[in-house]
């Protein structure tokens, strides 16, 4: 099982006008594996990730979830085949508490479309799996508090417990630590090293002490095409990724 | 139905839809780079017909009257915008609509107040206050082919503005990405200011060379403000193509419908939209 | 939280009903001969507090601004007026599902159409939609054209036999009203509370995220659009036995302006804010009319002042009053700032390639 391949692209391509933002991608996740992309601003990042929550339509080339093709099939119906993201800017819903943000996406894959009016039994159900993804972000305590009212870090972290909250077979995580204090990256990147066990993630992320701490495997992206791919030891040691991307950034990487 | 009367029916039809192009590209600009939907659109319309009707009458020239009362509409713009909308803009539609929904009450009622509740009608003006035969039981007042001719001139300079100017530029980009236009490093107030007052300009220049065409009633503006919605729906919000096209096919629609199918004509307009809706709900030059 | 409020909304609210309640006890000894009149004012108030409180399910909860909502009001005010028979009264038993299934189907085609677009277009093809079927109706030879249709009987409320609830006295009509306001009021709070409420307000905070999340937010929206069609229609057909007649008037643009004015006025979003808006509103229309012939200058002029110095309405008055607000900001205050902040601009595309 671990070598299943979960999501595989093939010459995936995207131009907006005349941009070409990814470039002939390929690049696959296995099954219960941190995949990570680094790559500086620009580099197609954001991009690819929106390709493969099939957000937005390939220009080129395909996207395969589990063999089969996402072409065609809508954001909700991706969804639903267990592709779970979360996204750049935080994307909560702010006048609901902390908990009903979790139950509105533990509830969708707990029923049908109409699930809301399902039994008493579900709403249990959902409600403890709303407060189990809570606990294990580490959210508890704020339960009953309106996202609104709650610190920039906290939203963050309750937008990841929204996707843990979906079930989803593979996650895909765009920047989860972008704007966090250093003790905040620190707690965010051990909650997903306690998930590697049960879920497969695609993580896009700059801070490189958590990319290097928590990735199985990493891809490169320099202007929308994969510069190198492989395990995250050939990535540390690889001359033209040093070269490329980390020669740039040598006051925040690797400290 | 012969030829002649199938030509006077498509000059009718035209004529109606070049008039409600100018509303409706006011309507469709402000809201495209304002974000704005103006109720009171309608409500200018009308007070530029008025304006028309109470000025000939003390000037005793058509001509004379529109170029008092042009800047009179420009100003009323301005200090529209400058008092009321002014703190609308990041707020939700509703509260726009609603406000503009107050501006209609207060000015229809001004308007009674002013002009009182009679209709009224404004004299054909010289020169062109005479008809060319068609056939030899048709006429076509030549009036109507010159606001024709203003219509189409002036979506000509729209047009030439939208595509050849920096102003133009920013318009566009404005009305795919409004956030873009602050980027740009552009006076965004100032901008505003300009756009609103140009689109109730239009409108109530709309209303003025209208006038010697229609009765001039309260309440106009209201069902040309529900016509231009629709125009505005079918062409595209934001988009002056759209405007342009929704306008002529409204045009067309409205003066055919109600030759062919009388019963119906007064929902064709509607179920047009609608159909546009099921196929293209964003409108169809969007 | 959402759709909870302070004790004493509840408090005022209770108050209030009981005072309108008890009406016939004390409207005599005040109003004297003018009793009658005012019953008849509160009836109407009462109805169209339930026409104002649907158009809240729409506007409030979920956040889609209908300019159109006056067509369901005034589709059960001329279902009610054009299937009542000519020379006996209706039974409410039949009339009722009537209106209730005929603004269904009316609404599940109009929001199958209208629920495609979003925001301001939204606005648009309601508004449009309205008149469509304004148009349709004071042009039509059978539904009387403009002066549109009198009603000659009031619908009976009977049971085996013998009547239930006489509806053509005045006072037993009250409180018919008053019943349907309350049994209105209940399914609304029910359905805010519920999970299906809690989806709406999911919807209106941030539909992107929600499609995210794998809804189908479309069946949502029209199920809530069908829902307050329905509650409209049935204030609709209230209101018509209340005037004797259907008129094309009550569908047209400006009963839906007005009917979002007394959710302005009232506070939107809080299903009780609306009721007290639709009284508020009615009591200013008749303090204007008796001011001056001019009186939509006053109604114009209040509702842009509403609208610039009030935007919660009179229930924010009550959930948060101006001499709390240094000591407590209300959730609900800081919840509505930053949702603009925080999801003023759909995620679809990162800005950062």
């Amino acid at each position: 099982m671990r070598d299943e391949i979960v999501l595989a692209t093939h010459g995936l391509t995207r131009r907006f006008g005349g941009l070409v933002a990814v470039n002939d991608v390929d690049f696959d996740v296995k099954a219960n594996e941190i995949h990570a992309i680094l790559g500086p601003n620009g580099a197609g990042k954001s991009t690819l990730i929106n390709l493969l929550s099939g957000e937005i339509p390939p220009s080129e080339g395909q996207v395969l979830y589990r063999q089969q093709p996402i072409q065609g099939k809508s954001a909700r119906q991706i969804a639903r085949m267990g592709i779970g993201r979360s996204h750049q800017k935080t994307n909560i819903f702010p006048r609901l508490t902390c908990l009903q943000n979790c139950e509105l996406a533990a509830r969708i894959h707990m029923g049908g479309v109409f699930g809301s009016w399902r039994s008493r039994q579900t709403a249990q159900k959902v409600s403890e799996r709303a407060q189990e993804v809570l606990d294990t972000c580490q959210l508890n305590h704020r339960a009953y508090t309106t996202a609104a009212d709650m610190s920039y870090g906290e939203q963050r972290q309750l937008q990841i417990a929204m996707v843990l909250a979906t079930a989803p077979s593979l996650m895909l995580l765009d920047e989860p630590m972008a704007g966090m204090g250093r003790e905040e990256t620190a707690q965010v990147t051990d909650l997903l090293a306690s998930l590697t066990d049960r879920y497969t993630l695609v993580l896009i992320e700059h801070d490189m002490d958590s990319v290097f701490r928590l990735a199985d495997r990493i891809t490169v992206m320099v202007d929308g095409c994969v510069l190198e791919s492989g395990p995250t030891e050939q990535i540390r040691t690889s001359e033209k990724v040093r070269d490329v991307y980390l020669g740039r950034h040598d006051e925040e990487a690797i400290a | 139905m012969d030829l002649a009367f199938f030509s006077v029916q498509l000059l009718n039809g035209l004529q109606y839809g070049l008039l409600l192009f100018l509303i409706a590209s006011g309507l469709t600009l402000i809201f495209g780079i304002m974000g704005i939907i103006n109720l009171a659109h309608g409500a200018m319309y009308m007070i530029g017909a008025y304006l028309v009707y109470d000025l000939t009458l003390r000037l005793g020239n058509f001509w004379l009257a529109i170029m008092v009362a042009i800047p009179i509409a420009i100003a009323l713009g301005l200090v529209i915008e400058r008092l009321f909308l002014d703190t609308l803009y990041k707020r939700d539609h509703l509260y726009q609509v609603l406000l503009t929904f107050g501006l209609i009450l207060v000015l229809n009622e001004a308007q009674r107040i002013i002009w009182g509740g009679n209709v009224h009608r404004v004299v054909v003006p010289a020169p062109f206050d005479f008809s060319i035969q068609l056939t030899d039981n048709m006429q076509y007042s030549v009036y109507r082919l010159f606001v024709m001719g203003v219509c189409l001139a002036l979506a000509g300079v729209i047009y030439w503005v939208i595509r050849h100017t920096r102003l133009g530029i920013i318009i566009r980009a404005g009305a795919v990405n409004r956030d873009m236009v602050e980027g740009l490093g552009i006076n965004v107030r100032t901008l505003f200011t300009l756009i609103f007052s140009v689109g109730v300009a239009l409108t109530a220049f709309a209303g003025m060379i209208a006038a010697p065409l229609t009765s001039i009633a309260p309440g106009m503006g209201d069902s040309i403000l529900i016509t231009c919605f629709v125009v505005v729906v079918i062409g595209g919000i934001g988009s002056i193509k759209g405007a342009f096209w929704g306008a002529i096919i409204i045009g067309m629609a409205t003066t055919f419908g109600a030759v062919l199918i009388p019963s119906l004509a007064s929902m064709v307009i509607y179920l047009i939209m609608a159909a546009v809706l099921l196929v293209k709900p964003r409108g169809l030059f969007a | 939280m959402l759709h909870r409020y302070p004790k004493r909304a509840a408090f005022i609210m209770l108050i209030l009903t009981t005072l309108i309640a008890a009406f016939p006890l004390w409207g005599e000894v005040v109003f004297g001969s003018q009793a009658n009149f005012i019953l008849e004012k509160l009836t109407l108030m009462l109805i169209l507090a339930l026409f104002a409180m649907s158009l809240d399910l729409l506007v409030g909860v979920l956040g889609l601004v209908s300019l159109g909502h006056a067509l369901f009001f005034g589709l059960g005010a001329y279902t009610l007026a054009l299937a009542s028979p000519d020379f006996s009264p209706a039974s409410m038993w039949w009339m009722l599902p009537l209106v209730m299934g005929v603004s269904a189907c009316v609404g599940l085609v109009i929001g199958v159409l209208v629920i495609r677009t979003k925001g301001i277009f939204f606005i648009m093809t309601t508004l449009a939609f309205g008149q469509m079927l304004y148009y349709f109706i004071s042009t039509s030879q059978f539904a009387g054209g403009t002066d549109g249709v009198f009603i000659m009987f009031r619908p009976s409320l009977e049971l085996g036999g013998s009547t239930l609830l006489d509806l053509d006295n005045p006072y037993s009509f009250f409180y018919f009203c008053l019943g349907m306001l309350l049994v209105g009021y209940l399914f609304l709070r029910w359905l805010t509370r519920s999970y299906f409420g809690q989806v709406l307000d999911g919807i209106h905070d941030n539909e992107h995220r929600m499609q995210a999340l794998g809804y189908a937010t479309s069946g949502y929206k029209l199920i809530a659009f069908v829902i307050a069609g329905v509650m409209a229609a049935v204030a609709g057909m209230l209101a018509a036995m209340q005037y004797g007649f259907a008129n094309p008037a009550q569908l047209g643009w400006h009963t839906s302006g007005e009917v979002l004015m007394m959710l302005i006025l009232g506070g939107m979003g809080t299903i009780f804010g609306p009721i007290l808006g639709a009284f508020a509103y009615e009591i200013l229309l008749y303090i204007y009319e008796h001011t001056t012939t001019h009186w939509p200058i006053l109604m114009g002029v209040t509702i842009i002042v509403a609208v610039l110095i009030l935007p919660r309405g009179i229930a924010g008055l009550i959930i948060a009053p101006p001499w709390h607000r240094k000591r407590q900001t209300s959730a609900e205050i800081v919840g509505k700032e930053s949702k603009a902040s925080v999801s003023a601009q759909p995620v679809t595309q990162s800005k950062e390639d």
